[in-house]
């Protein structure tokens, strides 16, 4: 990834500043639970990006694949915080797509299909 | 991979997650390297300084913050389900990160290195209380094995039923061999109810 040390100087405020910026005072009112697992990834049919800013450009980017909200923040090196705002932007444009269940714990063929994953390994 | 459900939208693969607790430098972020497919990641969440989880960033910049690193790596199962593993954070005051890595996990290892046990005995009781299914690992540190399983379960007061392995967090095989023994405990403990 390139200019992430760019994005995150703001040559007024400082380092760190920016990604707060970004989406000062905004609240989540309508955007689903994101939890760390919580898969996202961009639809195919993604509305035109010309007004989307280039933090949330590099989440479509990012999403090309489905990726966990966790992955996303660690990517882009801003606060989980900060990437669910972002990203709860993304699934009101419907650009990024969301699995909307909450975390439950996994069933028997589930589990079953991990073990045989993590014996693969 | 393409992921395309049957409406022909694109979907997202199921996510499972393990948790790695213990106490400080037990080992956790060298067991989830030894076992992601990718380097572990690292992402922080917004604390006041009171330890108030931040879960809106209305007003947030009159107060003082302070963030807590999670360490986390990630096994691709399929094309359908992929698994994340979860170090908790070193410093055990933050139980509401604890909560929100426990929900819907398959389980959670407590790595234990026996020169501290005491260390541990949080993460002991914390998955206890909530019910959540957990082995004990054993970090053998520089091949030091000081105690019998028998005598480590012994002193950390466990069930019989939970079971207690030796380990080596660097070793990938042996770390491999530490999330089977999870996952088989949870698929025990799914059938016994
Ligand atoms: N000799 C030996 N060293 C180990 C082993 N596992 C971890 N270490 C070392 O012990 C130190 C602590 O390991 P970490 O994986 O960072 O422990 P941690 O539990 O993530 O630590 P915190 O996140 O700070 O609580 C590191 O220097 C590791 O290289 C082991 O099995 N044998
Ligand atoms: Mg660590």
């Amino acid at each position: 990834m390139t200019g992430r040390d760019d994005w995150w100087y703001d040559e007024a405020a400082g380092p760190l500043v920016r990604p707060y910026a970004m989406v000062r005072g905004r609240t989540r009112p309508n955007a689903p639970d994101l939890h760390l697992v919580t898969q996202v990834r961009a639809s195919s049919f993604a509305s035109d990006q010309t007004s989307l800013t280039v933090e949330h450009r590099e989440i479509m980017a990012l999403c090309a694949r489905p990726l966990s909200v966790a992955e996303v923040a660690a990517y882009l090196d801003v606060p989980l915080v900060v990437v669910k705002v972002l990203l709860s932007d993304l699934i009101e444009r419907g650009d990024v797509l969301v699995q909307t269940s909450t975390p439950k714990i996994p069933d028997r063929d589930l589990l079953q299909a991990v073990l045989d994953g993590v014996r693969g390994i | 991979m393409v992921f395309v459900g049957s409406d022909g939208q694109l979907t997202v693969p199921t996510a499972v997650k393990i948790v790695i607790a213990g106490g400080f430098g037990t080992g956790k972020t060298t067991m989830v390297a030894s076992v992601s497919e990718i380097p572990p990641l690292r992402t922080e969440e917004l604390l006041t300084e009171a330890g108030v989880h931040v879960d809106d960033l209305a007003g947030i910049e009159g107060k003082d913050t302070t963030t807590v690193a999670l360490d986390f790596g990630r096994i691709t199962i399929n094309t359908k389900v992929v698994l994340y593993l979860f170090g908790t954070p070193g410093q055990n005051r933050f139980w509401f990160m604890w909560d929100e890595l426990a929900t819907g996990a398959i389980g959670a290892v407590v790595l234990v290195d026996t020169r501290r046990l005491d260390s541990s005995f949080p993460s002991i009781d914390f998955f206890e209380h909530r019910g959540i299914p957990f082995i004990v690992a054993v970090n053998c540190f520089d091949g030091s094995q000081m105690y019998t399983v028998d005598e480590v379960r012994h002193a950390l007061d466990l069930d019989e039923q939970i079971p207690v392995m030796l380990c080596d967090a660097r070793d990938r095989a042996s770390s491999k061999a530490v999330l089977v023994g999870l996952i088989q405990h949870s698929m025990n403990r799914l059938a016994a109810v």
